[in-house]
């Protein structure tokens, strides 16, 4: 098998990582090669964040490059738009139909561009967009949103529904445990 | 043995658990803060936070002189301030072997300047190995202290941050108890006056040929022979690069930096008809080959700077640039934020409203020279808030009448107490701010010797800052809540106003601190708001125009209530 290259884009703070974390681990399991790589220290406060997760028979570099990846998640809209240069042409792109304004902004700098939905069809992509902000609330709050999206992209990969349930409940905190399985069904279910 | 996926820095840490370590002292920077943060889970390991990265590594040297195997880690300014000891422990050498983390950023991530620290091997004449991957890390991790050991040197372990970061597979192994060494006094080894020291200068050239040797047959530095076409000599992450766009190439990849082997770089050289050396940062391996005599292709081919990726790599070895599948829209940039409910931006609201020149330093607070706040005038370096603050005072006195200081609480301990001592002693009259929020937040919650607790945890002496100041020969010491803005207002003016030195300490913890929660619920009341815009002022990103009227989107706010005492039409309520 070739490599696969998935990235999971969105807003520091958004809980990009535990999903990378999760699909990294579910990949191992299954006797990939895997490289997942983080983003740490600054731009996790409110900056834009990406994290890359490669896996295959033996997987090199732990980055990917503009055209290179097969799926992208984004959590949030304009993060959509910035990471899309990256997917592979006619790369499914998931996204979350969240808005979250950048400081320019707010301050009046720069504006948020408008129909980013519609932009993003246009364009030679397989979009699948979810509001999983809206599922994440009515399961616990804001927090499981991740996981959620992470159900979207569940049906779109090769493993097992209950494998990436496992994947799940090993990788949260016990406490969260229910809530997440909750929030990955619902997203699987979209 | 259980294989599980660890970040670099994580696979330090195990390589550090397994290999015997006793010892762990560092100070935190991105990219190297979680092998010390992994590592402090390990109850055979004594982690610590030091105060700053000198005292982490003279903690590590007296560990490792003390008969322990012992570590310390930094990002690489922080190699820059434990410069002093590297260059003499080079020349004691050890006892319990030791070994320095230190994380260079290229492309500069999270850091205030690009630098290669490389050339500190090379400077101080210590060995250096560099890892290409987590399972590298672990074992380069455990070889380190085999080869401390062995040749009596400190051992430098570099990280890139794309290593540190990225997560690939690693092996468990056992812990090995390594017992400590018997420790006898020999002032000819550790104690470097000149007449000891000329002494050991040789010492070292000594170890430097073994280590030469070592270099080329130990089989750490490995040579791949495919294709000969095309040659490289790489380390490190840009070796994944390369390994990835240029399969079929051959490779000499470097496990050790420096000193570097000399017999295989010839013997590779001569095998390859295109020989490339790929590395980010200095050309640092390419001036050595270059100094041998050996034609090479290096910064004539890569970039100076940033960092390195695999199409980048593919692009200026074949000279052609892939083809665009999308087209980029220029979306608005998302730079960092401090985040909403962060205890700094009240203070950064008045500073920016009294528009003072503030000298500024590096913490979450640095985010207060962004706009709206735009509130920083430099920032250089830790510590260097209060002392070029005090050279402000000094040379120009109008400009001094409309300066203040401001660092954080764990930069004020790492770097900011010698300034402050400083200023009293040379009759300054600067003001100095301190952010006492509680913990090292920028680097993602670290705790340090304000904040009562250990790295692992446990209840703890802390400074306490007022008593300090006041110990150093300061009078003049205030301390205010960043949220009462109105009070923060009036004591700066206060304070900018005396022909003094002076401190505010502005206190209040951080919001991400487990137990810091604001039981409000935060609203803006339609029919009272003026649509004037002041609660933009303060930059929360939970705060924005929708139709041209502030709005706060609850799923980001905290409730912390700062807007509120912004607000002047009583329009934000509780
Ligand atoms: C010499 C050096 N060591 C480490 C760092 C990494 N670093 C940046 S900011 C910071 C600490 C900030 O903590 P604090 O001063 O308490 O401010 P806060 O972020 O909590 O506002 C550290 C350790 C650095 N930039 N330079």
């Amino acid at each position: 098998m070739s490599t696969k290259s998935i990235m999971i884009v969105g807003v520091g703070g958004q809980g990009t990582l535990l999903a990378s974390r999760i699909l990294g681990n579910l990949a191992i399991e299954k006797g990939y090669d895997v490289k997942v790589s983080e983003v740490h220290g600054m731009s996790q406060r409110g900056g834009s964040v990406v994290t890359y997760v490669k896996y295959g028979e033996k997987v090199h570099s732990p980055v990917i490059c503009q055209g290179e990846a097969d799926i992208i998640i984004s959590f949030e809209e304009l993060e959509a738009l910035r990471w899309l240069p990256y997917l592979k042409k006619g790369g499914k792109l998931i996204t979350n139909v969240q808005q979250i304004m950048p400081m320019p902004v707010i301050i009046g700098a720069a504006e948020y561009p408008r129909d980013i939905l519609e932009t993003l069809q246009k364009e030679e992509v397989d979009l699948v967009s979810v509001n999983a902000l809206e599922i994440a609330e009515s399961i616990l709050n804001s927090k499981v949103t991740n996981v959620v999206l992470l159900g979207v992209l569940a049906k779109y990969l090769e493993f097992d529904k209950q494998d990436w349930v496992d994947a799940v409940l090993s990788t949260v905190p016990e406490k969260f445990r229910e809530a997440n399985e909750k929030a990955f069904l619902a997203g699987y279910e979209q | 043995m259980s294989k599980r996926l660890m970040i670099g820095n994580e696979a330090v840490a195990r390589g550090l658990y397994e290999a015997g370590v006793k010892v762990v002292s560092s100070y935190p920077g991105t990219p190297s803060t979680e092998i010390t943060e992994f590592v402090a889970r390990y109850n055979e390991v004594d982690a610590e936070w030091a105060a700053n990265e000198k005292v982490a590594m003279e903690v590590a040297i007296g560990a490792a002189i003390s008969g322990a195997r012992s570590f310390c880690a930094m990002k690489h300014v922080g190699l820059n301030v434990a410069a002093d000891p590297l260059f003499t422990v080079s020349y004691t050498g050890v006892n319990g072997g030791l070994v320095i983390g230190v994380a260079d950023d290229p492309g500069m991530h999270s850091s205030q300047n690009e630098q290669d620290s490389r050339n500190y091997a090379n400077a101080a004449k210590v060995t250096m190995l560099e890892p290409a991957d987590s399972t590298e890390c672990k074992e380069y991790a455990k070889l380190a202290y085999e080869i401390s050991e062995q040749f009596d040197t400190p051992v430098l372990l570099r990280l890139t941050t794309r290593i540190a970061h990225s997560q690939s597979i690693v092996e468990e192994c056992d812990r090995v108890d390594v017992p400590l060494k018997e420790y006898q006094k020999d002032v000819m080894k550790y104690v470097m006056m000149p007449g000891m020291a000329k002494k050991r200068r040789l010492v070292i050239e000594d170890r430097k040929d073994k280590l030469v040797e070592y270099a080329e047959t130990s089989g750490i530095n490995k040579m791949e022979i495919n294709d000969t076409k095309i040659g490289i000599i790489t380390a490190g992450a840009p070796y994944q690069y390369a390994k990835e766009s240029f399969p079929e190439a051959s490779y000499l990849k470097l496990g050790m930096l420096w000193p570097l082997p000399v017999d295989l770089i010839k013997e590779f050289a001569s095998k390859v008809e295109k020989l490339y050396v790929l590395e980010e940062l200095d050309p640092y391996i390419e001036n050595h080959i270059k100094a041998m005599g050996i034609e090479v292709h290096g910064k004539d081919t890569f970039s100076k700077f940033g960092e390195f990726s695999n199409v980048s790599v593919r692009e200026a070895i074949s000279g052609k640039k892939d083809e665009v599948t999308y087209p980029d829209y220029n979306p608005p940039m998302r730079p960092p934020v401090m985040c909403p409910g962060c205890p700094h931006r009240g203070m950064f609201y008045v500073l920016s409203k009294l528009k003072l020149v503030v000298s500024g330093d590096i913490g979450c607070y640095t985010l207060g020279a962004a706009a709206p706040l735009s509130a920083m005038d430099t920032t250089i370096c830790m510590g260097a808030s209060i002392s070029a603050a005090h050279g402000i005072s000094k040379a120009n006195p109008e400009l001094s009448k409309k300066t203040v200081a401001v660092i954080g609480d764990s930069t004020f301990i790492h770097s900011g107490m010698t300034g402050l001592a400083s200023t009293a002693y040379n009759k300054g009259t600067s003001t100095v701010i301190i952010l006492d929020n509680s913990i090292t937040g920028m680097t993602g919650h670290q705790q340090n010797p304000t904040t009562g607790k250990t790295l692992k945890g446990e209840p703890t002496v802390a400074v306490n800052l007022e008593k300090f100041a006041e110990a150093v020969g300061y009078s003049r010491i205030k301390v205010v809540d960043p949220f009462n803005v109105e009070e923060c207002e009036r004591v700066i003016k206060e304070e900018i106003s005396v022909e003094e030195p002076s401190l505010i300490i502005a206190r209040r913890p951080c919001v991400l601190l487990k137990g810091v929660k604001y039981d409000f619920d935060v609203n803006i009341q339609k029919d009272k708001c003026r649509n004037c815009k002041m609660c933009m002022k303060i930059g929360c990103p939970a705060i924005s125009l929708v139709n041209g009227v502030p709005q706060i989107n609850k799923t980001l706010c905290t409730n912390c209530g700062l807007c509120k005492n912004i607000c002047k039409f009583d329009a934000i309520t509780l």
